[in-house]
């Protein structure tokens, strides 16, 4: 399994792998955001944290078609179907290995892009650790999406719209977890949630994946 | 250790090719699969390495020894041909032999980018995974496409010398002749009949 997370990781940072690029996508819709709504620190900063959530999760979004669409191609998901690897073990390690190369890129980064949106300074510790706790769901639901629609032709516009919907609770308590945050209210409930969604999807997902995949195989 | 194959039927995209597919194979054995396209190599050869299930029949072979190899090499552009390699021996949990680079006539590709190899080159590196992963019982679907007869010739020497020779087991679907001493199927007689259908939501499965 580490041999796969390790050519997964030198496969992302390579040429056209595509790290990097949902940071990019993330730095750049943030950045507009005060285009659109002006520069007034009173209108940014109480949508701060909601903008900055949806962005991560748009961002995450942008690479998810890749994580098995290249393998089916190739014909290396079959020759790893077939090999001494559990596919709900691949399934797990292309999930952390898309989160390393997305989703723990824009944890890092939010904070910093914060600034370009008035965030309250009390906020910038909840929304890492939101982040740090919500962007694990979202690749591993990810993963399970791109899993059902891998080998299909135009299967990533099929799996923004199966995934989407799949991100609500992760995004809500997300968000909510930074507002209340930013408040100065109790964030108890919504870490809680969004630790729980995050501990259940790995749990369960792998084995949905690695399902979908054996019959999108045959 | 013998692979057995007993009136074995299966299925492409929910419609019955072959039926009544029966064969052994004993150790140290090749056979080679014969028959036009679209008779069902493809398909019989990937319900054998448990990439399909089968309509019905049974399939006997040794646990956690067979493998598979398409007509897609698996084979990633970004990395060298060292690193395609000791990838799949990673996940087999085997050390990467020197003498597979020599069989394969790699060794001047060794260092080079998979995505920069040639057709042949990359189809060579692709059958050389074969000889990292240790298996004993090999399915391969037109392993010599895109192969000169020089390369033909490695890669029968191979399945004899390396493989066949150490007591493993080879099915082989191919057009060529490879020079290998080893019984031929024809799947002409097997074809599945129209009214032989699988289970009626086997195509949405």
């Amino acid at each position: 399994m580490i041999a796969l997370l390790k050519r997964d990781l030198w496969l992302a940072v390579r040429a056209g792998g595509g790290f990097g690029l949902g940071l990019a996508f993330f730095l750049i819709v943030v950045v507009l955001i005060p285009f659109g709504v002006g520069p007034d620190a009173s209108v940014l900063e109480p949508i701060a944290p909601g903008i900055l959530w949806v962005a991560a999760l748009l961002a995450c979004l942008l690479s998810l078609d890749r994580i098995f669409a290249l393998d089916y191609e190739d014909g290396s998901l079959a020759l790893l179907a077939t090999s001494p690897l559990p596919l709900e073990g691949a399934a797990l390690i292309k999930a952390i290995a898309h989160w390393l190369t997305t989703g723990l890129p824009l944890t890092l980064a939010a904070p910093l892009l914060g600034v370009l949106l008035h965030m309250n300074s009390e906020a910038y510790g909840y929304l890492f650790i939101s982040l740090a706790l919500g962007t694990p769901a979202l690749s591993i639901i990810g993963t399970f999406g791109a899993a059902l629609t891998v080998g299909l032709r135009r299967g990533g516009l099929l799996l923004s719209l199966l995934v989407l919907p799949l991100y609500v609770p992760t995004l809500v308590f997300g968000a909510e977890a930074v507002r209340r945050g930013a408040a100065g209210m109790d964030v108890t409930t919504p870490f809680v949630m969004l630790a729980g969604i995050t501990a259940g999807a790995f749990a369960l997902l792998p084995f949905a994946s690695a399902a979908a995949l054996r019959v999108n195989l045959r | 250790m013998r692979l057995a194959v007993t009136d074995l039927a299966c299925a492409r995209g929910g419609v019955p090719v072959l039926a009544g597919v029966s064969f052994t194979v004993e150790a140290g054995q090749a056979l080679v699969l014969r028959g036009a396209n679209g008779i069902g190599k493809t398909t019989l050869l990937r319900t054998l390495a448990g990439l399909q299930p089968a309509l019905s029949g049974d399939i006997d072979l040794p646990d956690d020894q067979a493998a598979y190899a398409s007509h897609a090499d698996g084979i990633k552009a970004q990395l060298s041909v060292e690193e395609n390699l000791s990838f799949w021996a990673e996940v087999y949990g085997n050390p990467v032999p020197d003498t597979i680079y020599e069989a394969f006539d790699l060794v001047d590709l060794r260092h080079r980018m998979a995505g920069t190899l040639s057709a042949g080159q990359k189809r060579r590196l692709g059958l050389s995974r074969l000889g990292v992963i240790g298996r004993k019982v090999l399915f391969l679907d037109e392993p010599t496409v895109s192969l000169d007869r020089f390369s033909v010739n490695l890669f029968a020497d191979f399945i004899r010398d390396q493989h066949l020779a150490k007591g493993g087991i080879a099915v082989i679907a191919t057009h060529i002749d490879l020079g290998l001493d080893a019984p031929e199927l024809d799947l002409e007689p097997f074809r599945a009949s129209a009214d032989q259908s699988g289970g009626s939501d086997e195509a949405f499965l």
